[in-house]
């Protein structure tokens, strides 16, 4: 489910996140509380909150080999994919639903959204922005779909087929009544800018968003 | 340790490995491990509405319990296994079917968990089954043997631990029916079971797998010397129909590729085709062998009964078919294992459980072993799947404050 694909937990013994992204969204999570995480990967995310946050903490992994890899480290993952399996859950089962770098690899993003929403008090979603000059420059300089991130997918291979912009996402959360309790873009080295409400700007510098929603 | 169980019946290990009795002249007072009368006061309850008691269940242990006795680990056998999970099998002098999963050092580390692995009521290694006497008429039950469910399986071992002083425990782990035990525990017990491993198995025997059952029962029920299941009073045993029974179902839990692998079509002890009925293929030595060494360890009605267990079993039928209704509220952490090449209890079975339990928001773990051994996988040398019930157990016994112990 995350493009990032998966491994071994890098900080399972010392509980860490070295992540600018997962320290941000961490520390949004209180502790003691009920999460679930969409696209765990490699589990870092869960990790630290079961184990520094005292979380209540589960995840959801389309890659078999990150699932292997996080319920071999204790953690409690299944299988599975936020397009099909959300449906499964009931209304407020939990208090944050994250769901990080992973939206843009749903087929329908924004019933995604909606059970988010719908089974955790509060959601978090991180996902890149297309939105950003760096992306703009090369469509309009070279002429071709750009390639963000480090994974190097091009068009044609790329899991990523619902790819936004902080203004598109915006405008997604206003559709289905949302409220953003908090919105924060990131540079490209980690630095974290609270978004306005206009969010002109962030759209423009930040590389990567990370928003968290609750209903009205 | 092991002695102050007070109504246990530790036998001398070296009566029962001598020579290898047959299954009708094993008497229960020479099996190793334990063996304790249950129900003595009050009769269990059975889910048929008959009651039976008082019974014998037969066990056995590893480990130490410790001392608030929070480190117990129920190991729930399949349908022919037996409670020898890491003990040498009495009958077939074979090494513990489980090794790779119980001992110190395993996933089940005897070194910090207190391992009980029982024989299942209406089996035949010593607790009360069809082959046993019935006390009203002073001849082996046979079919007079009430029909016996998982339900009632596990009530039994829920006596066992009352008898044990053994509140809760730490987890219950097995495959195929074993699995089927365990979801048992974690639907009909939430408060006597902390963590649970179901692996292979699924909520409800399906269609094809009770129909495999039949065609297994027929065979036994076809044997002229079954008589009616009045086979031990006339000093016979239907070898021939059991050994069917078992050749049928040996093939159910093995994989095409597998038997491929194993036997292809080579040619067993001879150059040609013999043109006529012998084994001339190795597969079909193999599954002879098969059947023959089974007759000689296990007890043609307890096959009926057991399989009968496994077909009535459905958690979801017992809450008009909503299988999240067995596990509403559960604070039970779960870890469902299944196998990609299993036929028998496939993926989707799994699966299902999984779903249910996202209904109602369990702490469920779902991992899908990538194998071409079809359902045995969970008794084979798959690293993958010892590592995935090393790192549950490890993060339960965390959550159950049993690390470092």
């Amino acid at each position: 489910m995350s493009a990032d694909g998966a491994g071994t937990p890098q900080q399972a013994a010392t509980h860490e996140l070295e992540r600018r992204d997962l320290q941000i969204i961490a520390g949004m999570i209180d502790e003691g509380s009920r999460a679930l995480d969409i696209g765990c990967g490699d589990g870092a995310l869960l990790d630290y909150l079961v184990h520094r946050k005292k979380v209540d903490g589960r995840g959801i992994e389309l890659s078999q080999a990150g699932v292997n890899s996080c319920v071999a480290h204790g953690l409690s993952v299944i299988q599975g994919d936020a397009d099909t399996d959300l449906a499964y859950y009931p209304d407020d089962a939990f208090d944050y639903v994250v769901l990080t770098r992973t939206l843009q690899a749903t087929r329908n993003p924004r019933d995604v959204v909606s059970h988010l929403v719908r089974i955790g008090r509060h959601a978090v979603v991180s996902f890149t922005n297309f939105g950003h000059w760096r992306v703009r420059l090369n469509l309009l300089t070279q002429g071709r779909m750009p390639v963000v991130g480090d994974d190097g997918h091009t068009w044609h291979d790329t899991p990523n087929i619902h790819l936004c912009t902080i203004r598109d996402f915006s405008v997604l959360c206003d559709d289905l009544g949302l409220k953003v309790q908090r919105a924060l873009s990131l540079s490209r080295h980690g630095a974290a800018r609270e978004l306005n409400s206009a969010g002109a700007i962030a759209n423009i510098r930040g590389e990567e968003a990370i928003f968290l929603l609750t209903r009205e | 340790m092991l002695a102050i169980f007070q109504g246990g019946i530790r036998s001398d290990k070296t009566m029962a490995t001598r020579d290898i009795p047959s299954v009708a002249d094993t008497g229960a007072d020479k099996l190793p491990g334990f063996q304790v009368e249950l129900a003595r006061d009050v009769p269990m309850r059975l889910d048929s509405g008959e009651t039976i008691g008082p019974f014998t269940t037969a066990y056995t242990t590893c480990g130490e319990l410790n001392a608030d006795k929070s480190n117990a680990i129920m190991v729930c056998h399949a349908l022919t296994g037996d409670q020898y999970v890491l003990e040498t099998h009495p009958l077939t002098e074979k090494t513990g079917w489980w090794e790779r999963m119980v001992g110190p050092g395993k996933p089940l580390d005897t070194d910090r968990y207190f391992i009980l692995c029982v024989n299942v009521l209406g089996g035949c290694m010593g607790s009360t089954g069809p082959r046993d006497i019935n006390p009203e008429t002073g001849e082996p039950w046979g079919l007079d043997f009430p029909v016996i469910t998982i339900g009632d399986i596990v009530r039994a071992q829920a006596l066992l631990l009352d008898h044990l002083g053994i509140d809760k425990l730490f987890c219950a782990v097995g495959g195929s029916m074993g699995a089927m035990q365990v979801l048992e525990w974690a639907a009909k017990y939430p408060d006597r079971v902390f963590s649970v491993v179901p692996i292979a198995g699924a909520a409800r025997h399906s269609a094809q797998n009770i129909a495999f059952h039949e065609v297994g029962r027929q065979a036994i029920m076809a044997d002229p010397d079954w008589r009616k299941g009045n086979y031990l009073r006339e000093d016979v045993i239907p070898k021939g129909g059991l050994s069917v029974a078992r050749m049928a179902a040996h093939i159910t839990y093995l994989s095409e590729t597998a038997l491929h692998r194993k036997f292809g079509r080579r040619l067993q002890a001879r150059d040609a085709l013999s043109f006529g009925f012998d084994a001339d293929f190795q597969v079909e030595s193999y599954l002879r062998h098969q059947g023959s060494t089974f007759v000689e360890r296990f007890d043609a009605n307890s096959y009926l009964y057991i399989t009968r267990a496994m077909d009535y079993f459905d958690l979801a039928g017992e809450h008009d078919g909503v299988l999240a209704g067995a596990f509403e509220g559960t604070d039970v952490r779960f870890c469902i294992i299944s196998f990609t090449s299993d036929w028998l209890f496939p993926t989707q079975e799994s699966r299902e459980v999984v779903r249910a339990l996202n209904a109602v928001a369990a702490n469920v773990s779902f991992v899908e072993i990538e194998t071409d051994k079809g359902h045995d996988a969970f008794l084979l040398d798959e690293p993958e799947f010892y590592r995935t019930v090393s790192g549950f157990i490890e993060g339960a016994a965390e959550h159950r404050g049993l690390s470092g112990t």
